[in-house]
């Protein structure tokens, strides 16, 4: 079978899976499974850039936010555009961030890269507050977009719709992902990141690579941002900050940087450790403070531990898991 | 592969039902159904479950953590007066840490895990105003959004929507009339925060002093530095500076100006203008400067604030006393705030409300009672809640600090609107806390 075609047919049973998953469960499991949707396909392009062609960014939530206040813009001023093109946009208006970001950091290496990066996740926001009439300020803009279409009514809630529609577009960007990964531009990429010289000897064009890598991962990022529009219906800058960018990035390295199941690990870990530690919290009866301060602590414990005994992160260790078993299981049928 | 196919075939016809569907604009809403009123989600015999969402982290916290402490405190007591018409109130108050993103989480964790009967006082503007059409869409009771944003009060399009707070064009008229009858002619400059709260505050100063005005100058919540604003304050020759901002601002302008030798007038609006924080604020930011040892109260004396709400340092307020002793027996930590005396407010207004709606209990006779309550304090302002008009607290007193901690009522509370009508003095009894109902 064709990759591509490969790819598509585990994209839709990953589609299946989820929308079964929402079929069982109710209205708030929707919002977060739609939020592990969108975060894995920002994950999955940082995966791309970072793993990929070994380029650190800094700045991936700066790409959220311009796909988040595109569809905003769009969904205000031109509410008739459909969906489908309203994300088609996104895309483009990313590429062309991603080219014009890319071309300026492809010459740039390590800590000079992760700098010139930063400036972007610092700088964006302040974007908002510069153009206040357009871009609404510290408020940000509120939008509503439409429900579940109503020949679906009674059968999917508008919660569990958002979700359907943020996974198809997260599976046709992660089929997408993987593909390209594995194809041509994906074995470019890694020997840029193994090494520059030999790849430029090797007859690999290092810098258009390493500015493809960098468009695509913005167009992830951008892709992203705009379904966190279409499913929160608010954007603001202090969601798009400094921190956001960094949290992805940790999570890449906690999910497992190598692959792009990675980022599946990545996404739950930043939607539900929140949810779990609050929760372990108030289980244990620990009081406000420390329930308030526990999620970003149990964070980090989690990040400390996977990588002092799982280097390769969450995935790297299920993968070790499944050999052993393997190995355990030939041996015993032997 | 076979008995996957139709598994596998049922994917992408539901994709392709999507993309279909996903032909109709983006943007385009149709008409929401009515929702149902009738129906009393979290009460039970004995208890209502009630819902918030606070920053009780991240950088909003330092200055409005205090607020869900005061409600809790509130709640506390009446719980252990025996509740509301024999039900026990159920405060369930999440962290938002101020990310809208978050709120949009936790509202629904509210709303749907913790089936609440209606949200009560969440706090912010942006915040706020991601979930508010979640909430009017799904009929749960919006009530006293902790926010002056003049959004709430629309009752076309959030008719479950009951703002509270003075809205800031209210507050920035009458401290207009105030500035032109007590400095008339004196040059004015505005310090305000670049967001709705200084593009509302401004359209209000401007109805009296847009003669006057000299300077506009605008900082950023999230950057903090007043330097360049003060310095060009000073320069336009303002002699009172209106500051439409948040303590942090404030205290940080205060600072500035004492640094570069520039004394102006303060008027400090509502949100703004808790001394006690205020006290704090400056204290912890002249540390380990030239003016550390300077005390807090030298840069704070002679500031006019306007405020709606019974205030900590007026021990002639009965409710202000009353607070400071709930507060003393059930809530956490050193005395009240102002900050504290918003969440009480609210919570006993709430509660008083919630009184009214009867042990019939039901959205709808919430609503009925929040539209034909006649509001007797704690604030010190009538109040509006009624069909067609859900604007909250409709105007402020002006009070001015001097060292030492009291405060001198240097005007009694008058109401405006948020046009261009004129600002009245009203005549507003309080009931005192003994004589107000919202216990049993």
């Amino acid at each position: 079978m064709p990759l591509p075609v490969r790819h598509l047919l585990l994209a839709a049973l990953g589609l299946a899976a989820v929308a079964g998953l929402l079929f069982v469960t109710g209205d708030l499991t929707a919002l977060r499974v739609a939020a592990v949707g969108y975060t894995m396909l920002a994950v999955a392009g940082l995966q791309l850039l970072v793993g990929g062609s070994g380029q650190v960014s800094l700045g991936h939530g700066a790409f959220m936010m311009i796909g988040a206040y595109t569809m905003a813009l769009l969904v205000l001023h031109q509410p008739s555009l459909p969906l489908a093109a309203n994300l088609g946009v996104i895309v483009a208006v990313s590429v062309v961030a991603g080219v014009a970001v890319g071309a300026a950091t492809a010459r740039l290496h390590g800590p000079y890269l992760a700098g010139a990066t930063l400036i972007l996740a610092v700088g964006l926001p302040g974007l908002a507050h510069r153009y206040h009439q357009l871009l609404g300020g510290s408020n940000g803009l509120n939008i509503r977009t439409a429900g579940a279409p109503p020949f679906l009514d009674g059968l999917v809630t508008t919660s569990e719709w958002r979700a359907l529609v943020v996974w198809t577009t997260v599976v046709l960007g992660l089929a997408a992902l993987a593909t390209i990964s594995a194809g041509r531009l994906g074995r470019r990429m890694r020997a840029v990141r193994d090494d520059e010289t030999a790849a430029a000897m090797a007859g690999v064009p290092v810098g258009a690579t390493k500015v493809a890598a960098f468009v695509i991962a913005s167009a992830a990022g951008g892709l992203a941002g705009g379904l966190q529009a279409y499913v929160l219906g608010t954007v603001t800058p202090g969601s798009f900050t400094l921190v956001l960018s960094l949290t992805l990035l940790a999570a890449l390295v906690l999910g497992g940087i190598g692959s792009l199941w990675g980022a599946l690990w990545a996404s739950i870990a930043i939607v539900y450790l929140d949810v779990w530690a609050t929760d372990l919290a108030r289980a244990a009866d620990l009081g406000r403070d420390v329930e308030n301060n526990l999620p970003v602590v149990f964070f980090g414990v989690v990040l400390i531990l996977v990588l002092r005994f799982w280097p390769l992160g969450v995935h790297g260790a299920l993968r070790d898991l499944g050999a052993r078993l393997r190995v355990a299981g030939s041996g015993t049928s032997s | 592969m076979r008995e996957h196919g139709s598994r596998v075939l049922w994917a992408p016809a539901l994709a392709l039902v999507m993309l279909a569907a996903a032909c109709s604009g983006a943007g385009e809403v149709g008409q929401g159904a009515d929702v149902d009123l009738d129906v009393a989600p979290g009460v039970t015999d004995d208890a209502v479950v009630i819902g918030t969402h606070q920053p009780l982290t991240g950088p909003a916290a330092p200055g409005y953590l205090a607020v869900s402490q005061g409600a809790g405190a509130v709640f506390d007591h009446v719980n252990a007066e025996g509740g509301v018409n024999g039900r026990r109130i159920d405060y369930r108050v999440e962290d938002d840490g101020y990310d809208p993103s978050r709120t949009i989480d936790v509202t629904r964790q509210l709303v749907i895990e913790d089936e609440i009967f209606a949200m009560v006082g969440g706090l912010g503007t942006p915040t706020h105003g991601g979930v508010i059409d979640y909430l009017n869409d799904e009929g749960v009771p919006d009530v006293f959004p902790a926010s002056g944003a003049l959004a709430w009060n629309n009752t076309e399009e959030h008719p479950l929507t009951y703002g509270w707070q003075t809205d800031y064009t209210k507050e920035a008229k009458i401290q207009g009339e105030y500035i032109t009858e007590n400095f008339p002619g004196q040059d004015v400059g505005y310090l305000f925060q670049n967001d709705d709260v200084g593009e509302d505050s401004q359209a209000g100063l401007d109805q009296y002093l847009s003669d006057e005005v000299v300077a506009r100058e605008h900082y950023e919540s999230d950057i903090p530095d007043l330097g360049a604003q003060m310095a060009e304050l000073e320069n336009s020759g303002a002699e009172v500076v209106v500051c439409s901002c948040i303590p942090a601002f404030v205290a940080l302008g205060m600072l500035e100006a004492a640094r570069i030798g520039y004394e102006p007038q303060w008027v400090i609006s509502s949100i703004g203008g808790d001394t006690a924080t205020l006290q704090a604020l400056l204290t912890e930011f002249t540390e380990d400067t030239d003016a550390e040892g300077v005390p807090a109260d030298a840069f704070l004396d002679g500031a006019i604030v306007t405020s709606y709400m019974p205030r900590v340092e007026d021990e002639d307020d009965e409710w202000g006393r009353f607070f400071v002793e709930v507060y003393e027996e059930y809530g956490h930590g050193g005395p009240p705030t102002n900050t504290h005396m918003f969440g009480m407010t609210q919570a006993v207004m709430f509660a008083q409300v919630l009184k009214s709606a009867g042990r019939d209990l039901t959205r709808q006779s919430l609503v009925d009672a929040l539209e034909t309550q006649e509001w007797r304090g704690p604030g010190h302002t009538p109040f509006s809640s009624s069909e067609g008009d859900h604007g909250g607290h409709q105007g402020v007193y002006v009070v001015r600090y001097q060292s030492g901690g009291a405060i001198e009522m240097v005007q009694e509370a008058r109401v405006t609107d948020r046009e261009g009508g004129p600002v009245e003095e009203v005549d507003f009894e309080r009931l005192s806390p003994e004589d107000l109902p919202f216990h049993d």
